[in-house]
């Protein structure tokens, strides 16, 4: 183990201090932040927002150390580690930085906006032996790892088909500009939305050798898409279909689904519930029966010390911050896992660029990959 | 034991009456199911249109269940607005309004950012405008005036109906009681009570904790809204936790989730929450007259009618 990881190892875990630094205090920081501040083993000792007014209130009623910039915070406070919330096209250089001064990190999805940057971070991370993870909190989900354990158990049988869907009530009219609707920010619907599927297919499935057919479709955004479809290709012929469309006002509110069909059953989950069908060729799980079994949030779900808005939010963190007081740098979501995800979401990109593969002899040219704001393939 | 009730029961003597036993919630009608996406969405259908909503509040007002616990949700305000025209019909009907409604929030920054978000609820009024143009609020940092203004915007809709409690809903307690802005919760009980001469309540997944902040924000006997099952669902802090709670601080109960999203049989639910001590009132969703009945009865057989 590294030296970096020395303070909080050599404490015993009911005493063990970890202090952390919070970056970025828009929606998802300023959730990060109130989960953590309660965690009891964690001290919040600073926090980092470029736009003075959220820092101010917070530094005015809560007592919190504010900064309005990494460098000064890391400059003038110890701490063991950092959580970065901030729109993806910060991520890379602020990760590097703190990587340098061996800090372990926690870092909303996706890690980056390009799958070579992710690769680098991730193979620094290794050479610094700190703890990595990365916000793709459905892996927390009690449904989704119940799908990941029955997979693991052959419950199915040989996977065959996955369908990996999301939907929700993001981007409902044309609006103007904000980071998320900038794909050179890690706006749109693929960085935003779509990286928790393809996340949950890449755990499910591992890396896909291709895929084909990618629409990234613009609904009502100018500037990036608000769909994302693809078929995706694993080894051993699994292949996986993507659904994803965060401008779907009949939703309520965010809803990813999984479907995975093999050769003795079928899972079907959301964040809800697991409905397994099981066909009387496949091995025996206990607490399962041949035919549908269907197994509830509420038993699939452990306490967590806090909740806000779902427990898996307060479970990835607990996560990390155990690893961090154990020292241990393998774990759920690292920095190596999420770069596997960037992989995708880059070929994604690719393809949807290429058009259709195979074109009827007279119909005109693909309209999608003429419309305006449809290159997010070029980078600022 | 007999100190904690001779304690209530001398402040009761200055507070407010009790709540009611039990409260109708509105879960059911904004598509909101914690076990199934699938019977969510099959009530948000069935609920689209407001009469259907009102025959359900029908049932449940005529049961005697007279106290509707709901979000700011938009449709609400035309549940207030068909209470408002018939005051004879609704004559003890009360609402009790949760806010934020979060979900319009959320979106609202998810399009405009933190501070446009903020921006876009307030009313457009001229002091507010007023306010935003010299800045003082803003420049300020004027928590107190944003966090009242959001209140009263939030409170349009039930101009002219009874509105005895007024409840934080648990996203923002939770955020407030995360992120240590104890003042927020000071803030939201003083301005609840003067101007909407209202019982403030605060709704929570994590309640020993928040017990002890609203302690050291100085509200007393605060009303508070939790999960309470047999199960321990969604009990941040255990279910033991709960329980010591409940035996020993001071604080007035409403169990919500009591059937833990279905997974405890009703009879068994409630049985297991009469148990409980210090529990004042319950608040359940239900779409049908058959379960509003049942739910009625079982509440009369195990707290006493």
């Amino acid at each position: 183990m590294s030296e970096t990881n020395a303070p909080a190892a050599e404490v015993p875990i009911e005493t063990a201090r970890v202090r952390v630094g919070v970056i970025g205090l828009g929606k998802m920081g300023l959730s990060h932040l109130a989960m953590i501040k309660a965690h009891p083993w964690v001290s919040v000792d600073a926090v980092v927002d470029s736009t003075g007014y959220i820092l101010d209130v917070l530094g005015k009623y809560t007592g919190l150390k504010t900064f309005t910039s990494v460098d000064e915070m890391l400059a003038a406070v110890e701490l063991d580690a950092v959580i970065i919330a901030t729109p993806t096209k910060f991520h890379a250089p602020m990760v590097k930085s703190v990587l340098e001064r061996g800090l372990h990190i926690f870092c909303e999805k996706p890690l980056s906006l390009s799958a070579a940057d992710s690769d680098e971070l991730a193979a620094l991370a290794e050479r610094r032996g700190v703890v990595t993870q990365v916000g793709y909190h459905n892996r927390f989900v009690g449904a989704f790892r119940e799908v990941k354990r029955l997979l693991d158990l052959g419950a199915i049988g040989r996977v065959t088909h996955i369908q990996a869907e999301a939907y929700g009530p993001v981007v409902l009219k044309s609006r103007g500009s904000t980071w998320r609707s900038n794909r050179n920010e890690g706006g749109g619907c693929l960085y935003d939305y779509a990286a928790h599927p393809v996340d949950l297919l890449t755990w499910y499935a591992g890396e896909p050798i291709g895929v084909g057919g990618t629409v990234l479709g613009s609904v009502f955004s100018e500037h990036t898409e608000d769909e994302v479809f693809s078929t995706l290709f694993f080894d051993a012929g699994v292949s996986a279909q993507l659904s994803v469309n965060w401008s779907d006002e009949s939703y309520r509110k965010m809803t990813t689904q999984i479907t995975i069909t093999g050769t003795a059953g079928r899972i079907h989950a959301d964040r809800q519930e697991c409905q397994v069908y099981l066909r009387d060729t496949a091995p025996e799980i206990e607490g399962y029966e041949t035919g549908w079994n269907v197994k509830y949030t509420t038993e699939l779900t452990d306490e967590v010390w806090y909740y806000l808005r779902g427990e898996e939010y307060s479970a990835q963190l607990d996560h990390f911050v155990t690893r961090v007081v154990e020292g241990a740098v393998l774990g759920t979501n690292s920095f190596t896992s999420a770069a596997a995800t960037d992989h995708v979401l880059e070929l994604l990109t690719i393809d949807a660029a290429a058009g259709p593969s195979t074109r009827a002899a007279t119909a005109a040219p693909a309209p999608v990959a003429k419309k305006k704001g449809l290159l997010p393939w070029r980078r600022a | 034991m007999a100190t904690s009730v001779e304690t209530q029961t001398g402040a009761a003597a200055t507070a407010a009456p009790k709540l009611p036993r039990l409260l109708f919630g509105d879960n059911q009608f904004f598509g909101v199911n914690h076990m199934s996406e699938e019977k969510a969405r099959a009530q948000a259908m069935r609920f689209q249109d407001t009469g259907a909503i009102m025959d359900v509040l029908d049932v449940a007002y005529d049961e005697g269940i007279t106290s509707f616990m709901c979000t700011t949700h938009d449709r609400i305000a035309e549940v207030a607005e068909r209470v408002r025209l018939d005051p004879t019909r609704y004559a003890d009907f009360t609402f009790q309004p949760c806010m934020p409604y979060a979900h319009k929030y959320a979106d609202a920054v998810t399009e405009n950012g933190m501070l446009g978000a903020l921006k876009r609820f307030l009313p457009e009024e001229g002091l507010m405008n007023a306010a935003l143009r010299g800045g003082k609020a803003f420049a300020t940092k004027d928590v107190e005036g944003i966090i009242t203004l959001l209140i009263d915007a939030e409170m349009a809709m039930f101009r002219g109906v009874e509105t005895p409690v007024i409840w934080l809903q648990n996203v923002v307690v939770d955020l407030l009681l995360g992120l240590g802005f104890k003042d927020a919760f000071a803030i939201f009980d003083h301005h609840v009570r003067t101007k909407y001469r209202a019982q403030p309540g605060f709704i929570t997944m994590n309640l020993p904790l928040l017990l002890d902040a609203l302690d050291e924000a100085g509200l007393d006997n605060p009303i508070v809204c939790s999960n309470i099952n047999k199960i321990g669902f969604r009990m941040s802090g255990g279910i033991e936790g709960y329980q010591r709670v409940l035996e020993g601080r001071r604080f007035r109960a409403v169990a919500m989730s009591v059937y833990a999203s279905g997974a405890i049989p009703p009879r068994e639910a409630i049985e297991w929450l009469s148990e409980q001590p210090n529990i004042e009132s319950m608040v359940f969703g239900a779409s049908s007259r058959q379960n509003i009945q049942s739910t009625r009865r079982l509440v009369d057989e195990f707290f006493g009618v």
